[in-house]
């Protein structure tokens, strides 16, 4: 509830701003940014220790984004067999908690990428929950605008074509013992609920995928909340330990009740 | 945006703002070059949109027929629209029948507000109303934050929509128009002058600005075969010269479409992910583009993510 209200608050006084959003959110100064990130960080940790640390997380993101629909972000963790679960946030996006993992056994989170939207000159945060209970956050200043309500494709049925249809493409050989990457992408529109509809003056409801299950054998690899800050047609790259028998399973769900499940055969390691 | 005058904008297209008369707007500047007869082309900038240039970026004109006269682009702007009309009423009295909104971008419908008086056909791709739907009133308000509301214009949509193809009768000539599938955008629509054999294909046809792609790559080679056997000699690009010989044109376009191609594969093919294609995807046309560095990255990321389904 939390969340819904901090992310309402936010959309209002964008609304309110017009119409020169374009550079909202440019010139806060960081005692404002500072303040924005106190708040979002209690309605989501609540009470809990967040403790700064550069290293435990590297984030890697353009300093300015060609695409606002589509900011590549990389994030690179230091220890990544204390890591329990990852949060990524974009602070001054109308919805700031963009994506959580949480990984399983047959994960092996060094790294993680994704692509996300963003919709002002903003700072992003990465937050490490580590097994132990710590929090560890880190974060980067991103320049970039519209990119939640810039309009993805043509038109709301073009973007909805072939929902649901998923691919994984594994990197080079999974060999026993050896961590092994691989990207998953997923068709869907992932309408982040602000894209206007001109006649109607309506906003295409948000519809976007709220969760990914990937699991090897019986293990999890990762489980990921997704958001609508996660740009349209999903593609996480991630890396997990080859020691599963049979594929790697995909179950993707979305805020409409929309499920789709996949099922990917690992590569054998040719020798 | 208070922007005064940006590098780029005291750049474009040969112009500079500071030998202008007056501290006024470029449009002012601009002059309409007729191409063939009865046919008059102005050139726009090779630049972004700005208060000055009142997004007066793509190439605008009109023809004048026996029965009336066609506009074939309408500008980008109501303002780079009112600019062009004024033209149009220096040299003809006859009725302004027919306005082509050639794709949904911004620089090529937000002048077809000026010519809602004149009670035109409007004249687009079938899928051009989904279009507008979709980034109209997007469009709308980044080029309002730009030039003003009351130089911006309203989103115009089509009252004659093509499906596959159409012809206009001018009274001493036929406009044969084609609606194509994706390449530029999801709604390119081209024409062929039967009076001047005039090929305008609009922006499928980019000469000195970068192309950008805002539909589908490999949907675009196949417009371009179907341009190609329209059999023009001459075209007006959507941007560029008023008035070039197609083929060689077309070539350098296919050239970098090529390039964004090929290389945009090969990135995905070898796992390079979308952040570092961006960088070192078509570097070899670099020099040959106005605007390179502002839409390559761009045109990377989206052929990335239709190439790597594959």
């Amino acid at each position: 509830m939390k969340r819904l209200m901090l992310a309402l608050s936010l959309t209002l006084s964008a609304a309110a701003l017009t119409p020169a959003p374009v550079l909202a959110g440019a010139t806060d100064t960081d005692e404002e940014r500072a303040a924005r990130w106190s708040e979002i960080k209690a309605s989501i940790f609540g009470d809990r220790k967040v403790e700064a640390s550069e290293s435990a997380v590297k984030i890697d993101a353009p300093v300015r984004a060609l695409d606002a629909a589509l900011v590549p972000i990389g994030l690179t963790l230091a220890d990544k067999d204390s890591v329990k679960g990852l949060y990524f946030i974009i602070d001054d996006n109308p919805s700031p908690y963009a994506a959580h993992f949480t990984f399983g056994p047959a994960a092996d989170p060094g790294e993680i990428k994704m692509r996300v939207r963003v919709n002002n000159y903003t700072n992003v945060h990465a937050v490490v929950e580590t097994k132990d209970g710590r929090l560890l956050e880190s974060a980067k200043f991103v320049k970039a605008s519209g990119g939640c309500s810039a309009p993805m494709g043509m038109s709301d049925e073009e973007a909805m074509k072939g929902m649901g249809e998923m691919r994984m493409k594994f990197v080079g050989d999974v060999q026993p013992g050896k961590p092994a990457e691989a990207t998953l992408m997923v068709r869907h529109p992932n309408f982040s609920g602000m894209q206007m509809n001109q006649i109607t003056r309506d906003y295409t409801p948000a519809r976007y995928i709220q969760k990914l299950d990937v699991t090897y054998g019986d293990k999890l690899v990762f489980s990921l909340d997704g958001d609508i800050s996660i740009a349209s047609n999903p593609v996480i790259n991630f890396a997990f330990k080859p020691e599963g028998q049979g594929p790697i399973k995909v179950v993707a769900s979305d805020n409409q009740d929309g499920r789709w499940q996949h099922a990917f055969p690992v590569p054998a390691a040719s020798n | 945006m208070n922007a005064p005058v940006t590098r780029r904008a005291a750049l474009f297209g040969g112009f500079c703002l500071c030998c202008l008369p007056r501290a006024g707007f470029a449009v002012d500047a601009m002059t309409m070059e007729e191409v063939a007869p009865g046919t008059f082309i102005r050139r726009g900038f090779d630049a972004e949109a700005t208060p000055e240039n009142a997004d007066g970026i793509a190439n605008i004109g009109f023809i004048i027929g026996r029965d009336g006269v066609l506009v074939t682009e309408s500008g980008g702007s109501l303002a780079d629209g009112q600019w062009l009309r004024r033209e149009i009423a220096q040299r003809t009295d006859k009725p302004i029948r027919y306005v082509m909104l050639t794709h949904v971008h911004p620089d090529h419908v937000f002048g077809a507000a000026a010519f809602r008086g004149d009670n035109p056909t409007f004249v687009g791709h079938a899928s051009l109303r989904g279009a507008l739907d979709a980034r109209g009133a997007f469009y709308r308000q980044r080029l309002a934050e730009i030039l003003g509301e009351e130089r911006a214009g309203e989103v115009v949509y089509p009252t004659m929509e093509v499906k596959e193809g159409a012809e206009i009768d001018l009274g001493d000539r036929t406009l044969r128009l084609t609606a194509h599938g994706h390449a530029h955008t999801s709604c390119d629509l081209s024409m062929l002058d039967t009076g001047s054999g005039l090929l305008f294909p609009a922006d499928l046809l980019f000469v000195g600005r970068i192309p950008s792609l805002d539909g589908s790559l490999l949907g675009w080679f196949k417009e371009i075969e179907r341009l190609k056997a329209v059999g023009a000699t001459d075209a007006v690009p959507g941007h560029g010269p008023t008035r070039v010989a197609f083929a060689p044109a077309m070539a350098d376009l296919a050239r970098y479409l090529s390039a964004l191609r090929d290389e945009t594969r090969k990135a995905v093919a070898s796992s390079l992910p979308i952040e570092t294609a961006v960088r070192t995807v078509a570097l070899g046309e670099k020099d040959k583009w106005a605007l390179f560095d502002t839409y390559n990255g761009r045109n990377v990321t989206q052929a990335y993510q239709e190439l790597e389904w594959e």
